[in-house]
């Protein structure tokens, strides 16, 4: 069907019903995001200044314009905790993507080698932990992380340690949980460009004298880079806003930026600044995400 | 037939046990006798029979189930029609900014998503409660709803409905009689996905709640943030076998596929 033609109302109402939810409900919200966090922390009720009073006419909007501030960000840009926070997030969704692609290609490498008759099932294997309640799998590593939990009772056991090592409160706790929680994330996209993958190619390069790694290396890698992509870009996003992970898992010397958003708005009830933080993170988060959206059409119209 | 080599063998293995042990440990520890999480006291149904004691868990469950039946039914119906305008529609005006706002969302962290929605509510003076944690549930859900559907779309082409088109029948009834039926299976599967996206959300509605409207992830936050309680491990035994069984019939649905079959019985 071409853009030319005419659309019925039915079909206009198609396009129009969710296109407007999502201006409403999505866009829309970040605009106010984006106004509250150049607003002034206030002891009111909402707790910021200025408000803006459409019913005093040009005389409010120009009050409300003279109101504005930057005060909310020049407090991120002049207090170590956000940029130690928002660097600590970071490294922990770059580093949490790098485990994340080591430890899912072989999985789903492993699927896409596997007899074609299992791959549904494979892949269904791979989804329904992430339906079954992320809190809940979260949670579940606290049982297996405690001091007296099931990790430590079978490392005592393997003589592999003699002290029980602390796991909760640590990085490598939050790491655990990021990888666990994520892994379908990276397997699914992973999966769909390595099960396209020619498997004449990998024999070609093998008759022509390549070594196993060097075929994986030069051929398999390259090829699967889309889902490579993919697979990185959806885990990545995600992770640097992470708040529940390293709340229940990790330590509270550098808290992330999910928690200081979240101490910010709940804790100190500083609005203007939780937005202001907001707004640095879907700054931080536009590029992953646009690039991650152009991958994502691009198939669409290919289909 | 190809072979999984040793190597691929096990690192399926030990991908699939990694994935469900933690989770089989967590519902072989809800039957520990023992008040201490880590000790294990003999098998006992004990902590179950203390959930049935724990009315304002229960009443969480129920505003949970609730929220996440509205939640999934506007979402279905909000995300196919998205989908539906996305694949089938050519291009209109606005389209891509249509499909950036739906995988961005699908990936934004949840944080960002509830703190701007509350801020809509709060700059709207709209009372926070049941109805605010739906709308936010709902935005957040049809955005996957869409992605399912849009999948299955794709999949089959536009043969079927240029003919119900080229024989007189309507856009409408052409979506009615034969669009919709080829695209159910992904349509309930999205369904159920919504359904387990809401029962399972904390960061999303503890922004966007009010009085009156705690739900169970928010109860089960609380009572585990400061550590493990064997109540818990019950609660979470139970979410994870229903919300288990909703997944595998989404992907059993997701895989019907009446098309296929009928063009198998030609």
């Amino acid at each position: 069907m071409t853009g030319s033609q005419k659309r019925t109302f039915a079909q206009k109402l198609v396009i129009w019903i969710p296109y407007a939810w999502l201006l409403v409900f999505f866009l829309v919200p970040f605009l106010i995001v984006l106004k509250i966090s150049l607003s002034h922390f206030a002891l009111a009720r909402p707790p910021y200044t200025p408000v803006l009073d459409l019913s005093a006419g040009w005389h409010g909007i120009a009050a409300f314009i003279a109101g504005l501030s930057f005060d909310s960000y020049a407090l991120i840009g002049s207090d170590p905790l956000y940029l130690l926070s928002l660097a600590k997030s970071v490294e922990i969704a770059a580093f949490s993507t790098l485990l994340l692609l080591v430890i899912g290609y072989p999985i789903a490498y492993g699927i896409a080698r596997a007899p074609r008759r299992l791959h549904a099932a494979l892949v269904v294997l791979v989804m329904l932990p992430f339906f079954t309640a992320f809190l809940i799998r979260i949670y579940a590593w606290m049982d297996i992380l405690q001091r007296d939990g099931p990790l430590n009772q079978l490392l005592m056991a393997l003589d592999i340690v003699r002290e029980p090592p602390v796991w909760l409160a640590t990085d490598t706790a939050v790491y655990i949980g990021i990888v666990y929680s994520y892994l379908p994330f990276m397997v699914l996209p992973l999966y769909a460009s390595l099960e396209k993958l020619d498997e004449s190619l990998l024999e070609a390069a093998a008759d022509l004298g390549c070594r196993r790694w060097q075929v994986f290396w030069r051929v398999t890698l390259p090829l699967s880079s889309p889902g490579v992509r993919a697979g990185a870009l959806l885990c990545f996003i995600p992770a640097v806003g992470e708040f529940v992970i390293p709340d229940l898992l990790g330590g509270s010397q550098t808290p992330m930026i999910g928690q200081t958003l979240w101490t910010e708005f709940f804790g100190n009830k500083d609005w203007p600044t939780a937005a202001a933080v907001a707004v640095v993170l879907v700054i931080l988060l536009v590029t992953p995400i646009l690039l991650l959206q152009f991958q994502a059409m691009q198939a669409t119209d290919r289909g | 037939m190809r072979k999984l080599s040793a190597f691929n063998l096990m690192a399926l293995l030990l991908g699939f046990a990694f994935l469900y042990l933690p989770i089989v440990i967590l519902v072989i520890y809800s039957f520990n006798a023992s008040s201490l999480v880590a000790v294990w006291g003999g098998w006992s149904t004990h902590w179950y029979a203390e959930l049935a004691k724990d009315a304002p868990l229960i009443d969480a469950a129920f505003i949970s189930i609730r929220l996440a039946l509205v939640s999934a039914t506007a979402a279905t119906i909000l995300g196919t029609c998205a989908a539906v305008a996305l694949t089938r529609y050519g291009r209109f005006h606005g389209r891509s900014l249509l499909g950036a706002m739906i995988y961005a969302s699908l990936v934004l962290p949840d944080i960002i998503t509830g703190l701007s929605l509350l801020l809509v509510f709060v700059a709207f003076s709209i009372d926070r409660g049941f109805w605010t944690v739906a709308v936010a549930h709902t935005t957040l859900a049809m955005c996957f709803v869409a992605v399912v559907v849009q999948a299955r779309l794709i999949d089959f082409d536009m043969e079927l409905e240029e003919a119900a088109m080229d024989l007189g029948a309507t856009p409408l009834r052409t979506f009615v009689a034969v669009t919709l039926p080829l695209i159910l299976p992904a349509v309930a599967a999205g369904w159920l996905l919504a359904f387990a996206l809401s029962l399972d959300d904390l960061v999303i509605a503890s922004f966007t709640t009010g009085p009156g409207a705690t739900t169970l992830p928010i109860r089960i936050y609380s009572a585990v943030r400061l550590g493990v309680k064997p109540e818990m491990n019950a609660v979470c035994s139970i979410m994870v076998g229903v919300v288990g069984i909703a997944v595998i019939a989404a992907s059993l649905l997701a895989k019907f596929n009446p098309a296929r079959r009928k063009r198998a019985q030609f």
